[in-house]
């Protein structure tokens, strides 16, 4: 990690804060699923939670983000509270959207979380299509599209690819590449280099070690300067891990890659472990005061699972609701 | 009182929209100098710029996907979509995101976005340019369906659309488009879910959709020649559809026909007469009657093509039959 100044602590602390949340969110919803008492099943985020945080922290809260079935990062990254996800995870009333979305559709529009998307690479046009009306609307609001290495093989994004590129939009293409398109490796599904995806069109891109949250913010400022003055697209594959399987039930999964690799990243790569370590030998904040942090976290977490658990679900006439938006 | 083509009412309904409200703007292939392969387009990119009037590459899924995101965020898209036969290539971004966004998001989302696109065969185009896919569509909560069945229907439910606060999708037969009828000038607006009931019958209901309200026009002069009385209506919008108006005709004639250019099997012609059967069975003299376009792909030679469609003398044949109290096996 690159050194920084001081006076930036705040900035530091509250992305390691974001990152604690990520991992706490997800920790909690692992449990939650293996209680059984969470309705269906949630695909984690941990390990990659630099990669969320690094770009979001480079965003204003007008920015726009689109998010995957892998989403719980982005949104908290963007701004999303425990309460309001926990609950949308169980199917409550008071979840992000009043339990009909889940744990895969979780949107927050306040802070600029267009939804997460259960449909793989399914978001890349909406993303677009928020940068195009940004442009249109001379503002210099940016949309970042967080997709992963599965969704490049999709051919939905060589087609907003190549129009964000004629129309010069402000949009961010962000490739989590954490080397496994569900249950197959990331060589086995893609040819060529990801980042050679983007050269075609044009569209500047770059690679990006996505454990490393201080670079990967580095570089996302720089991006979204730069997309504010005109020069967008841009592409950015960000190298990563997820430490869960595909799904919380993906137990079993030595056929496509080994315990000892999932264990190397975690005790070599992992992005708080990393972030930590460079905050004491900054200075930025001791050890003691670091793990005081993630207690808190851990207790706020604690606290909108229970809540989350004794809240009510949807009256059952909320079943009709929302299907149209009728005229007001 | 003026006519105008269809072509002519559904540009002015775009161009009086997007005069009104600036979020309105149209994408699609060459809609703008080239103003759509059926011309429906020409002028605007005149009057509102390449900003508003936006040319793209051929990439359905894409310029589909983007209207999704710029309606998201607070535009009024309308996508052309050069042959509803492209349904096929855009159903993901139609009907997994913009049909559920508002769903999904327990209301936080909508997608204020018209899909235009035409149906209907017998153009000699065989069977990718041919299809009438609306009942793929109306088929998925969230989309509302509109089926124009004249320049007027087309103008004034076409306005509408773009007004509504969620994905419509308006179906235009590409037979008609230069066909005219009588179009106010002054403005005006079609509500949707309101069937049209053109011509007032004792003996047989006749519903058809798009031009197949014409089919149903003229079988129903067939018919007034043989003494029968048919009633004809147009439902204007499949979805939402006005069941009321519907069954209150079946009641007083005890017997409908249904026709429609999809598909029969599994089509617009089935969901109407089950809710016909279902709320209006013991007024019905006769089964419900569906006439949609045959089970086969469109074939290309006129020769066989013009097998595939709904007729006036077939329409007439079905009703004459019906109102004579035949087996309906015998049809």
């Amino acid at each position: 990690m690159t050194a920084a100044p001081k006076q930036n602590a705040e900035d530091y602390l509250r992305m390691y804060r974001q990152m604690v949340k990520i991992r706490t969110f997800e920790d909690n919803a692992n449990q939650l699923y293996l209680d059984a008492k969470m309705p269906g099943l949630t695909h984690m985020y941990s390990g990659e939670e630099a990669v969320a945080v690094g770009i979001c922290e480079a965003l204003e809260v007008t920015d726009k983000i689109t998010s995957t079935h892998r989403g719980h990062g982005h949104c908290v990254a963007k701004g999303a509270a425990f309460k309001e996800m926990f609950c949308e995870l169980l199917g409550k009333e008071e979840g992000y959207c009043r339990g009909k979305g889940g744990s895969m559709h979780i949107a927050d529009q306040l802070n600029g979380n267009l939804g997460a998307n259960a449909i793989v690479g399914g978001s890349m046009g909406i993303a677009t299509g928020s940068a195009l009306r940004a442009k249109m609307l001379g503002q210099s609001d940016v949309t970042v599209c967080f997709f992963g290495d599965g969704a490049t093989a999709q051919g939905l994004m060589y087609e907003v690819m190549n129009m964000a590129a004629l129309w010069k939009l402000p949009v961010i293409y962000a490739c989590e590449n954490n080397g496994y398109s569900e249950y197959t490796r990331t060589d086995e599904i893609a040819a060529g280099e990801i980042t050679a995806r983007a050269d075609a069109f044009g569209i500047e891109a770059f690679k990006v070690d996505g454990q490393d949250v201080l670079a990967v913010n580095a570089l996302t400022r720089d991006l979204v300067a730069r997309c504010r003055k005109g020069d967008g697209p841009f592409f950015v594959e960000l190298e990563t891990y997820r430490y869960h399987g595909h799904h919380v039930g993906d137990i079993s999964r030595t056929y496509y890659r080994s315990k000892e690799e999932e264990a190397d990243w975690k005790a070599n790569r992992d992005p708080i472990t990393l972030f930590a370590d460079w905050l004491v030998n900054e200075g930025v904040a001791t050890k003691a005061e670091l793990e005081a942090l993630s207690k808190a976290i851990r207790a706020e977490a604690a606290e909108a699972v229970a809540y989350a658990l004794e809240a009510p679900y949807p009256d059952g006439s909320e079943v009709s609701m929302h299907v149209y938006l009728e005229a007001s | 009182m003026r006519s105008i083509t269809l072509s002519q009412a559904v540009n002015e309904a775009i161009a009086e929209e997007m005069r009104r409200d600036e979020t309105v703007f149209l994408i699609g292939e060459d809609v703008a100098e080239a103003g759509t392969p059926f011309k429906v387009t020409s002028g605007l990119v005149e009057e509102f710029g390449t900003g508003r009037v936006i040319d793209t590459p051929i990439a359905e899924p894409g310029f589909s996907g983007l209207a999704v995101g710029a309606a998201m965020t607070g535009a009024r898209p309308i996508v052309d979509l050069m042959f509803g036969d492209f349904l096929f290539l855009v159903m993901d971004q139609l009907c997994n995101q913009a049909a559920k966004a508002h769903y999904m998001s327990g209301g936080k989302l909508n997608v204020p976005m018209v899909l235009r696109t035409n149906l209907g065969a017998t153009r000699r185009s065989a069977a990718q340019h041919s299809q009438s896919l609306h009942a793929l569509v109306a088929h998925i909560p969230g989309l509302k369906v509109a089926m124009p069945s004249s320049a007027y229907e087309a103008k004034g439910l076409m306005k509408t659309a773009i007004r509504d606060n969620n994905p419509v999708v308006i179906f235009e037969d590409k037979l008609m488009y230069q066909d005219k009828a009588p179009v106010p000038e002054e403005e005006f607006l079609i509500p949707f879910g309101e069937a049209n009931i053109l011509r007032e019958g004792r003996d047989v209901t006749l519903i058809g959709t798009s031009s197949m309200r014409q089919v149903c026009e003229a079988a129903a002069e067939m018919l007034a020649g043989d003494g029968i009385s048919a009633e004809v209506i147009d439902p204007r919008t499949i979805v939402p559809l006005d069941a009321a108006t519907l069954l209150e005709s079946v009641k007083k004639t005890s017997r409908a026909i249904v026709v429609d250019e999809g598909h029969q099997n599994f089509g617009t012609t089935a969901e109407i007469a089950a809710r016909i059967s279902e709320k209006a069975f013991y007024h019905l003299d006769a089964p419900v009657i569906r006439m949609g376009a045959m089970d086969v792909p469109v074939p290309f030679s006129p020769a066989l093509e013009d097998l595939t469609v709904p007729t006036p003398e077939k329409v007439a044949e079905s009703a004459r039959r019906i109102v004579a109290g035949e087996l309906i096996h015998a049809l």
